[in-house]
């Protein structure tokens, strides 16, 4: 899954400007940043803050979708969505890793998410209503996610890059799970139809935001270009998105919720509507429809599992001092 | 467990197949050998990427500094007669 624009970040950063230089000459040149690399304070924090909201959006991400693992219609369904709910997990984990080699710990990262301080891709905050919502949750979100995930693969630094490299791989399972899944209720009887539908009319909009804001408000493009942590803008991604998913909506049969959709011969791109940026705000602030209970059902997790990392840490323990006195006994 | 204490963090190396070498694809965090082993399965073997598995607990590795990188690899860099093409061989000679 994706986290959308990095969310709230202005680092300053306070290296010399020969440091800085020196920083920018090796980014130009391609070259990868590694962890013990000295880098500016500033990639650093947003490195940080990025990759960390990709995580938490990957754990985040399993909770829409495991709200159907018990109901899927079918048994290859269960298996191939409980599949993907794993590998979202594992992604989580990927990511988690990745922004460790920074110097954050995995718990600081935990506790900024359970406590609410965290971002996350705000699409997580709406919910999962019907069998559909997974087929749009595949096609659409994941959809939005690769878009925006594939060039993350050539970002400037490694363990970023080589996470989101795993993640790209895995991810094309995701969407064609989720486009088979409307495809076969398009398909299907007219109410099935009308299912599908209904899940892509709630669907499209929050896609559409999860690039983030347009490029003319979004303050940190322009360092996270020169530092090639992106490389393109979040219009450019929600154009190319908007491309490739047409077509597919029509193989489908199904209309996009947008009157306003529509070929632009001159400028060889779509155009569309306005995009509802106050709702967007508003979920990223805390007021979707299930802010508080995706925090809440992480914290729950977090806090009923404390008894087995203790458990297990004890144990690793007390093991390792029977391994030492049977040693000395010798 | 105290409250600061985090579960130690291993780095997992992965062999493809029998004949190539094992490979470092990441971390993770587990209380003891077993458990990181298995969970390096589940996080980084989901779709037959290994045959065989390394977990290695990340603070037994020792590194070299990025900022000793000069000092370590640049002696390496003028000693142009350690290549091959640095030797004049006539072309009759053949491919050697």
């Amino acid at each position: 899954m994706y986290s959308q624009g990095l969310i709230g970040s202005g680092e300053q950063t306070t290296e010399t400007p020969e440091f800085l230089a020196a920083f920018q000459a090796r980014i130009d040149a391609d070259e990868k940043i590694e962890p013990n690399d000295p880098m500016p304070t500033a990639y650093r924090k947003t490195l940080i803050r990025q990759i960390g909201q990709h995580a938490h959006s990957e754990i985040v991400g399993m909770l829409p979708e495991g709200n159907w693992i018990t109901r899927a219609p079918t048994l290859r369904r269960k298996a191939a969505l409980l599949a993907k709910v794993q590998d979202e997990g594992g992604h989580g984990l990927y990511l988690y890793s990745a922004a460790e080699t920074l110097g954050i710990s995995r718990k600081q990262m935990t506790e900024e998410l359970v406590s609410g301080k965290a971002k996350y891709s705000s699409i997580f905050n709406y919910p999962t209503q019907t069998w559909a919502d997974i087929g749009a949750i595949g096609w659409l979100v994941d959809g939005a996610a690769i878009m925006n995930q594939v060039p993350l693969c050539r970002c400037s630094y490694g363990p970023y890059a080589r996470a989101m490299i795993r993640v790209c791989k895995e991810e094309s399972f995701h969407q064609r799970q989720g486009y088979e899944i409307m495809l076969k209720l398009a398909e299907g009887s007219p109410a099935q139809k009308e299912m599908a539908q209904d899940a892509l009319n709630r669907w499209w909009w929050p896609s559409l935001m999860m690039f983030g804001p347009p490029d003319g408000e979004s303050e940190h493009s322009d360092q996270s270009t020169r530092w090639k942590i992106k490389r393109f803008t979040n219009d450019e991604l929600r154009q190319k998105f908007v491309a490739a998913t047409v077509p597919q909506a029509q193989r489908l049969g199904l209309s996009l919720p947008d009157p306003a959709l529509a070929w632009n011969e001159v400028e060889e791109r779509y155009d569309y509507g306005e995009i509802d940026w106050d709702e967007f705000w508003a979920v990223v602030k805390g007021h979707g429809p299930l802010n508080k209970a995706r925090v809440a059902a992480r914290k729950k997790a977090w806090e009923e599992g404390a008894w087995v990392r203790e458990a297990a840490l004890a144990h690793a323990k007390k093991r390792a001092a029977r391994q030492t006195a049977a040693i000395a006994a010798e | 467990m105290s409250e600061a204490e985090e579960i130690p963090l291993w780095e997992v190396f992965i062999r493809p197949r029998n004949g190539l070498a094992h490979r470092h694809c990441g971390s993770l965090h587990a209380a003891d050998a077993e458990m990181a082993l298995q969970a390096a399965r589940d996080v980084y073997t989901r779709r037959g990427e290994g045959l065989s598995v390394w977990v290695i607990p990340s603070a037994q590795i020792v590194a070299s500094d990025p900022q000793d990188r000069d000092a370590l690899f640049d002696p390496a860099d003028d000693k142009i007669y350690r290549h091959p093409s640095f030797y004049n061989i006539p072309d009759d000679v053949g491919h050697m």
